[in-house]
């Protein structure tokens, strides 16, 4: 085992000492390391003397350990700019190509510098945590809780690798430190929304939520990972050689993955998108798999979430919930384009998030309306409408052509996700998110809006009377 | 040691190199020529088992540079067009530290650094950072860096570019060594002269295609036509019509010279001097008209743009 990393961990050792020699990176780490510790132990002691003073304890009590995630946080910041500086830095001098012509694997190559890049941040975040700790011990006799303490631990290394694998795949796509730099927006800006919500469970004091945070980044730094080996690979760093806008290219790209080489719409629908949904048909197991696990999601709901005894009652709904229907426009054929455009924004902004979420937030976004069916199933079920006529009534008549709908829609999604992290051979992200994006088109364009409008007629005008002629029977 | 096959790759539809089939001997040195761009650093880069080829194959000391890319990086040797060197580092850091990619042991380590330092002529800089070092000697410590771990294939792009003329001799001069102990080195280079003094044999590769190959004396008959050889005469003595073998086909230049071409010099050299001298004419000189390969690259070049002309 450790002979076969003893490579990866050669070039960790020349990237840790070349760092140590690079006054631009021991600066900031030294200064975030000793002294902004001991500026946040001031602040804690002015700021907890200050909120005390007006009665406001809660505030004081929240403010040391959420001061102590900070402490954490600002120098694994730096690990985004030695990232950068390494992988793409390396690239754009041109001292990558010595090491691609050695006998290093691109895992090795990969693993040295994500662990060279991740330690010096690593060791100052925990360092800067130890400051503070002892600092604010001494001067508030505040002590943190062993699990508190973990936490911070964690979630401090796990952003710390989110940063860098993110890092990793920007540099793969560029050609020098500048370009990089400009694309990191895309790590920053989702990181600084990511700080602002730990602050607000910080001073929630719902510490357990952290670990969802833990979770939920392990398995971002997983897929970004998978992605950076994806693309940190000799084909990648050299076979690039310029960071030009081709709008021709990604149009021919586009098209080819699109029309491929088919004739008239029959053809494209026979040859093209058969084609597409065929190797899509992993994608829409795994969405029927998380469609029922959402229905579960939403059963498991009810218990934490129950509606009060009697607020719901399946009788009124029997005899007049569904009066006057009729008289409501979004049950008549006003009410297709409402409900069809309401689905196409669903399925257009949960695309938008898979963009940037390897499918993830796509996917929960699309499953969310599952969720809250199966939550009301349940309740209703518990109140004395039993499932099965919930479902007749309500779900299935247009569901038979909206749930395949986004099923599809699903799919194409989790596909784009997947293809970001496991790259054809040869294909950079540009083109894999081109041709994915053109797959997607194809679903959505030959099948899910289609499938959407014959679902909104049937919501409009269908649904609403099998409901009421199943309740009221 | 190297052959490649058919050996192509292209980058989207731009095709960087195309159907390039090439044998490289044991203690031979191949010269690849050619203008920027032709395609010679990803050759390179497929030899070194860097890019995949989109087309053909190709095996370096007898492993495929796809199927067995790790045992062919081990056996090549590389000079990059960017020498890739770390400025904070010390020169003896530096190759410490590819000994220790290549798997080499401490010892070895340590003794392939002195010896090449020493060949080099950097052993009073070795302690200092390479940032300080001059172009020329980033050069030399990269060109042994790509020794170090006595390779069986060189592949050495622009070997003595940016050097002064003693330190491009002593680079040639490790390239012959190279050659003398077996050793297969391709060479890129601009540098007609080197190429002319060090190749065993040229490729000339145009818009990624080898318009021309062979040695130098035969690219030269192929291209400029065959070897023009000059006697010249002692102080105007030569106006009447010497009586040369009738192989030999001469014209007379002026009062001084003749020039003759010559079917098999080797034979018929030594009988045109003998019959010269014994008809009376003062030689003071027998030699080749020099026929730069400045010229073969240039008609070479010429030659294959005209075909893509036709084409």
């Amino acid at each position: 085992m450790l002979e076969s990393i003893r490579p990866a961990l050669v070039v960790a050792r020349r990237e840790l000492i070349d760092q140590m020699r690079d006054w631009r990176i021991m600066a900031p780490i030294a200064i975030l390391t000793l002294i902004f510790p001991a500026i946040m132990n001031f602040a804690a002691d002015r700021m907890v003397g200050f909120a005390n003073r007006y009665g406001a304890g809660i505030v004081a009590d929240r403010l040391i350990p959420f001061l102590l995630m900070v402490v954490g946080f600002f120098p694994i910041s730096v690990s985004l700019v030695i990232a950068l500086e390494s992988f793409a830095g390396e690239k754009e001098r041109g001292s990558i190509e010595p090491l691609l012509t050695s006998p290093l694997k691109d895992w090795h190559l990969y693993l040295g510098k994500l662990a060279a890049v991740m330690i010096p941040p690593l060791v100052a975040a925990y360092v800067g945590i130890a400051v503070y700790l002892v600092g604010v011990y001494r001067e508030l006799g505040w002590t943190a809780e062993p699990s508190l303490l973990i936490q911070i631990i964690v979630l401090t290394f796990v952003q710390a690798l989110v940063m860098v694998s993110g890092a990793v795949v920007v540099s793969t796509q560029t050609t020098s430190v500048r370009a990089a730099n400009l694309l990191a927006s895309f790590i920053i800006i989702p990181m600084a929304f990511l700080m602002q919500a730990e602050s607000m469970v910080m001073f929630w004091g719902e510490y357990d939520a952290l670990w969802w945070t833990v979770l939920g980044l392990v398995f971002i730094a997983a897929l970004l990972v998978r992605t950076g080996i994806g693309h940190f690979n000799r084909e990648e760093l050299l076979g690039r050689e310029l960071d030009v806008l081709n709008l021709r290219w990604m149009k021919d790209v586009f098209v080819d993955q699109f029309r491929g080489q088919a004739r008239g719409v029959g053809g494209w629908y026979r040859t093209q998108l058969w084609k597409t949904l065929r190797e899509a048909r992993t994608g829409l197991l795994l969405m029927a798999l998380m469609f029922v696990g959402a229905f579960g999601v939403g059963a498991y709901l009810t218990q934490m979430f129950p509606i009060p005894p009697g607020l719901l009652r399946v009788d009124n709904l029997r005899l007049e919930g569904l009066e006057g229907f009729e008289e409501i426009d979004l049950f008549s054929v006003k009410g297709i384009p409402v409900i069809w455009f309401q689905n196409m924004r669903a399925i257009v902004l949960g695309t938008l998030l898979g963009l940037f979420s390897y499918g993830v937030l796509g996917i929960l976004l699309v499953l969310t309306p599952f969720v809250i069916i199966g939550y009301f199933g349940v309740v209703l079920a518990g109140s004395g409408l039993p499932l099965w006529e919930f479902f007749a009534a309500f779900v299935l008549p247009h569901g038979i052509f909206e749930i395949p709908a986004i099923l599809l829609a699903g799919s194409a999604i989790l596909r784009m996700g997947a293809r970001l992290a496991a790259p054809a051979f040869g294909e950079s992200i540009t083109e894999g998110v081109i041709r994915s994006f053109a797959d997607w088109a194809k679903i959505v364009f030959g099948s899910v809006i289609p499938l959407l409008l014959a679902a909104a007629a049937m919501e409009s005008l269908v649904t609403p009377r099998v409901a009421l002629w199943l309740l009221t029977r | 040691m190297i052959i490649t096959e058919d050996l192509s790759k292209s980058f989207d539809t731009f095709v960087a190199v195309d159907g390039i089939s090439l044998t490289v001997g044991k203690g031979e040195v191949l010269a690849l020529l050619g203008p920027n761009g032709a395609g010679k650093t990803t050759t390179v880069r497929m030899l070194t088992s860097i890019l995949k080829p989109t087309r053909g194959r190709a095996t370096v000391a007898g492993f495929d540079v796809v199927k067995q890319a790790s045992q062919v990086r081990s056996m090549v040797g590389v000079l990059t067009e960017h020498h890739g060197l770390y400025n904070r580092m010390r020169a003896t850091e530096y190759l410490d530290f590819f000994g220790q990619i290549y798997g080499l042991d401490s010892r070895r380590r340590m003794e392939s650094a002195e010896r090449l330092l020493t060949l080099f002529d950097l052993m009073d800089a070795k302690e200092r950072r390479i940032g300080e070092y001059s172009k020329g000697m980033r050069q030399k410590l990269a060109l042994a860096r790509a020794m170090l771990h006595d390779p069986q294939v060189l592949l050495l792009d622009e070997p003595t570019s940016a050097m002064d003329p003693a330190s491009a001799r002593l680079v040639r001069d490790s390239i012959r060594n190279l050659r003398s102990s077996e050793r297969t080195v391709v060479i890129c280079t601009h540098n007609l002269a080197e190429a002319e003094e060090l190749a065993d044999r040229i490729a000339i590769i145009r818009q990624g295609r080898i318009v021309a190959r062979g040695s130098v004396p035969a690219l030269k008959e192929r291209l400029v036509g065959p070897a023009v050889y000059v006697a010249e005469f002692y102080n105007g003595q030569g106006e009447k019509s010497p009586d040369l073998p009738g192989e030999v086909a001469w014209e007379r230049m002026d009062r001084n010279h003749i020039r003759f071409t010559s079917p098999d010099p080797a034979t018929f050299n030594p009988l045109v001097l003998e019959r010269l001298l014994a008809q009376g004419f003062p030689v003071v000189s027998l030699e080749e008209l020099p026929r730069s390969l400045e010229e073969v690259y240039l008609q070479a070049v010429l030659a294959a743009d005209g075909e893509s002309l036709d084409a």
